[in-house]
């Protein structure tokens, strides 16, 4: 086992727009090298088990888990996560929503919320209430029960909505 | 000090209003700084190898081949903890009897759960800890492992902790007038067997600490995800031998705690334990097995319940016999009987009747502790009075609204004193009402419930009153001789720019503690929320406080925050008479500068004052004070305890094929006194709600026979997504409390406290028309088919 886990892998990716070059171990999780490796620590590890969504990051424009990745899978791919998300405006909209609707709480399953919610207005269209619910059902939440994180949502789906129309 | 709260239009109205929360805004893009986001120099990481039985002799253990993983650097036993660690017994003195044995960071020679610490393997790599964790052998012997709480004191029983005697932790009998002739003489007798699962908090940050020994200043310091800081410095100090001068611990952010984190975990306090013997930096992070296996556990509880009514409806008595299993040690410092306790607290709570009888008996058993967790109680309280006063109503053939509106204390009769001897200093359970059946729609539910009926589809409501204990006085915890905070205080300063920095003893978890401070101190100063930089969570910087529990980081820290405030408030305006010749009366801050009071005509800008005291003092009179630091601090005196009240409903859909619940609205009223920030209070009560839910529904610990925990993850363990999640309203009634200015009261837990009671009532006023009831939460579609009949094996 430890001769399996020893083994190392080399990766070339690029991270919030910029290149990465790393030799990972075979069994390290993309979380973790995003976070310990690269000093991301904005994705957090929770269930481990890709239950909660917490480590939730884009992988070439899909929301995946970044505990059910292997690091050396992320060989070749485009990654953003909330950091590089902030850093290029890309979803300034969705997290004054949050803050404005108080849509988190301890804040740590905030970035990965964040991405799974991208992923659904990136699709277009209005998504309703119960769609938004649907599709956040992968992203636990302790703190809010929800109903804030789904006015949030909604209110900036309408509001790209109203945008994409003028 | 008088603050016009009533009317919005004075001066830095601040409290009361929806501001932003400072702190919001890093956590939206990733910049919170969580404990597992601290890396420092020549930090090393701890893993567990922990009990695998229920019950075990710990006989030889073998490291040598753990050892030998690479980045593995140390292994250590229970033994060699012990040399540097004391066990600790958590007892409390004003629980009178409560027994628990001395429990140690890690076991010594037996284990008594599955999942109790028994080596670390200290090394590099977390990775590196795990492998190494893997490969250490432990020569277990099994022993006879107490399961089941309702046989725990039985004489055939094997006793888990021989030196204890007898499995028996705690048993309280609480005697109000005259139970058996109120039963006696009662029109109608309704008994019920009500059960309560045993629930964890699944806070998505897992347990968290890093332990530093500097052992060149004698200084150990802990980053730490807590809910009471300065307790966790104490606790360290007293174990590890130290001063408590000697014990820094700091709060940074904390992903959620609901009670989780407020208590003493051996593998935690192991962590710091390594540290001291290894000199540098330890980390633990609980995996998410570990978070099932270790965490506290609660709600375990099975009672045997029944109520007394005359023909009116009117409520004589309650007798209450509970039992729950705590698992095998009571949690340090706070206790495992505060559970029970509080259900012989609160049963009743909203009700005016006499005579009274509650009993709860709690026992050890070889599973994971149980201890304090959001709601403490309370949830099972309110599920078994509501339930029997619906079942009651039922019987009687009463609408539940008019049933509660018979027996509940009057909303002039206050001050009272309940039939469990809680003191209520003004509570609003009619106004509460009032507003709950105006916001909710009563009759239109009704007729929609009896519409949908006719199409046969099952839908129910259900009402639930309660009684919230907030604002804890040491009756909770000090006088048991526990070192616990009951008091917090708040440091304010004025800097030269007129900033204002505020240093507060409680803590944030999430729920806008800095808000609601910021908000505060902004009000009580006179500058706006933005000029107010909070600081929490660090025993070296703070004034000495209890942290955030039982709801009393509004109401206890809130109030330190005012009057510090309003100190310094006072303080610079002694400056700015002098400066401006003025008499002080007639000054007054706002908006960050000093003000003549009568016109509100700007005098002078905070930070010119600031300039001047800090850098010019020279220009000042001698002697005049300048003191431009304030500290207060607050606590309760007349009250043990300041009750809050509400009450919730649910209205919901029964799949009678499937035994499936849809959850369709939920709504809750709630009085926590003056409100700071609406908004926090309501998204609070709605987190709360769905926690409660989560009982209701959805979450419980299964073990075997054998003591094995069976759904030890996130997918087995179910817990509310968005999918299944009502929308919620929320309304409110306000009733300060006259302990304070401020005349907060806590709201943290008012959610759970009632959501599991209105849906066990909306589900059984579903059900009530095919004769079916359900009393064992949570209420899945099989406890349900079953009440249906459809399963009968």
């Amino acid at each position: 086992m430890t001769e399996l886990f020893r083994d190392k892998v080399d990766i070339d990716l690029t991270v919030n727009g910029e290149p990465v070059e790393a030799r990972v171990p075979a069994g390290q999780h993309l979380i973790d090298f995003l976070r310990q490796t690269l000093g991301l620590t904005g994705a957090h590890a929770s269930c481990e088990h890709g239950v909660c969504g917490a480590c939730t990051v884009q992988v070439d424009g899909e929301a995946v888990r970044g505990c059910l990745m292997l690091a050396a899978q992320a060989d070749g791919t485009e990654i953003w996560t909330v950091e590089g998300l902030s850093d290029t405006a890309a979803i300034t909209d969705l997290q004054e929503a949050f803050v404005a609707r108080n849509a988190l709480q301890c804040g740590f399953c905030t970035p990965g919320m964040l991405v799974a919610a991208e992923e659904l207005l990136s699709r277009g269209g209005t998504p309703s209430r119960a769609e938004i619910r649907e599709h956040m059902s992968g992203n636990y939440c302790r703190c809010t029960g929800y109903e804030a994180i789904v006015d949030a949502v909604e209110s900036v789906a309408q509001a790209r909505a109203g945008k994409g129309a003028a | 000090m008088t603050l016009e709260f009533g009317n919005p239009d004075r001066p830095n109205s601040y409290i009361g209003k929806t501001v932003p929360r400072p702190n919001a805004g890093k956590l939206v893009q990733g910049r919170g700084r969580y404990v597992d986001d601290i890396v420092l120099p020549r930090m090393v990481h701890v893993a567990f190898v922990r009990s695998p039985f229920a019950h075990a002799r710990i006989g030889r253990i073998d490291t040598e081949e753990a050892k030998s993983v690479k980045g593995v650097l140390r292994v250590l036993t229970g033994a060699d903890l012990a040399e540097v660690c004391t066990p600790w017994v958590a007892v409390l003195a004003h629980l009178k009897g409560l027994k628990s044995p001395p429990e140690h960071a890690m076991a010594v020679d037996r284990a008594c759960w599955v999942g109790e610490p028994v080596v670390a393997v200290v090394a590099s790599s977390r990775a590196a800890a795990e492998d190494g964790a893997a490969l250490v052998e432990v020569d277990y012997e099994p022993l006879p492992a107490v399961t089941d709480m309702m046989t725990a004191l039985d004489a055939g029983t094997p006793v888990l902790h021989a030196e204890m005697g007898d499995n028996l932790a705690f048993q309280r009998l609480h005697e109000e007038g005259d139970p058996d002739g109120a039963f006696a003489r009662a029109h109608k007798v309704v008994s019920a067997h009500f059960r309560t699962a045993r629930h964890t908090g699944v806070t998505l940050e897992p347990r968290s600490i890093l332990v530093d020994w500097n052992p060149a200043e004698d200084q150990l310091t802990a980053w730490h995800a807590t809910q009471a800081p300065h307790m966790m410095q104490t606790v360290l100090a007293k174990h590890l031998g130290l001063a408590e001068g000697k014990v820094r611990v700091i709060c940074g952010d904390v992903g959620g705690s609901y009670g989780i984190k407020v208590h003493v975990y051996p593998d935690e306090v192991a962590t710091a334990a390594i540290a001291k013997i290894m000199g540098r930096p330890v980390k633990f992070i609980a995996d998410r097995l570990e978070s099932f296996t270790t965490d506290i556990h609660a709600r375990d509880h099975e009672i045997e319940a029944k109520i007394a009514v005359d023909e009116t409806g009117r409520i004589l008595a309650f007798d209450i016999d509970d039992w729950t299993a705590i698992g095998a040690y009571s949690v340090y410092p706070r206790t495992s009987a505060i559970e029970g306790n509080q259900v012989v607290n609160l049963c009743g709570g909203p009700y005016d009747f006499a005579d009274y009888r509650a009993k709860t008996t709690v026992v050890f058993q070889n599973k994971t502790p149980t201890c304090q967790y959001r709601a403490v109680g309370h949830p099972i309280a309110v599920a078994i009075t509501e339930g029997l006063v619906d079942m009651a109503a039922a019987e009687l053939g009463i609408d539940p609204i008019e049933m509660r509106r018979r027996n509940m204390y009057a909303d002039d009769a206050y001050p009272v004193t309940s039939p469990a001897k809680m003191r209520f200093e003004g509570l609003s359970h009619h106004a509460s009402m009032d507003k709950l059946l105006e916001i909710m729609d009563y009759d239109a539910l009704r007729a929609d419930q009896a519409e949908a009926r006719k199409r046969g589809k099952y839908r129910g409501i259900g009402i639930a009153s309660f009684i919230e204990l907030t604002n804890p006085s040491p009756f909770m915890y000090g006088i048991g001789g526990a070192r616990i905070s009951a008091q917090d205080g708040c440091t304010v300063r004025m800097d030269p720019d007129g900033s204002v920095v505020a240093l507060s003893g409680v803590t944030e978890q999430g729920q806008g503690t800095e808000a609601m401070l910021s908000q505060i101190v902004a009000e009580g100063v006179g500058v706006s929320p933005d000029k107010v930089r909070v600081i929490t969570g660090d025993t070296q910087v703070t004034p000495y406080g209890g942290g955030t529990w039982a709801s009393r980081g509004a109401g206890i820290g809130g109030e330190a925050a005012l009057q510090s405030a309003r100190a310094l408030r006072d303080s610079i305006l002694e400056v700015a008479a002098a400066m401006l010749q003025a008499d002080q009366s007639q000054l007054d801050i706002r908006d960050g500068a000093v003000v003549d009071a009568g016109t509100g005509e700007e005098r002078m800008p905070l930070e010119e004052l600031g300039r001047i005291v800090y850098f010019r003092g020279d220009t000042l009179p001698k002697g005049l004070p300048r003191e431009l630091v304030q500290t207060r601090h607050f606590i309760t005196s007349d009250y043990p305890f300041a009750f809050t009240n509400g009450v919730q409903a649910s209205y919901l859909e029964v799949d009678t094929e499937t035994g499936v619940v849809r959850l369709l609205k939920h709504w809750c009223v709630e009085d926590c006194g003056r409100i700071i920030n609406p908004q926090l209070v309501d998204e609070q009560i709605r987190g709360g709600i769905v926690q409660g839910l989560g009982g209701a529904l959805f979450e419980e610990i299964h073990y075997d026979d054998e003591g094995q925990l069976l759904n030890g993850s996130m997918a087995d363990y179910l817990v509310p997504m968005a999918a299944e999640m009502p929308d919620m309203v929320i309304g409110h009634v306000e009733t300060p409390t006259r302990e304070s200015t401020l005349g907060a009261k806590g709201a943290g837990e008012a959610g759970t406290a009632g959501a599991p009671a209105a849906v066990m009532n909306a589900i059984n006023d579903a059900l009530r028309p095919l004769g079916a009831q359900v009393t064992e939460m949570p209420f899945t579609p099989e406890r349900i088919l079953r009440a249906l009949g459809t399963i009968a094996d």
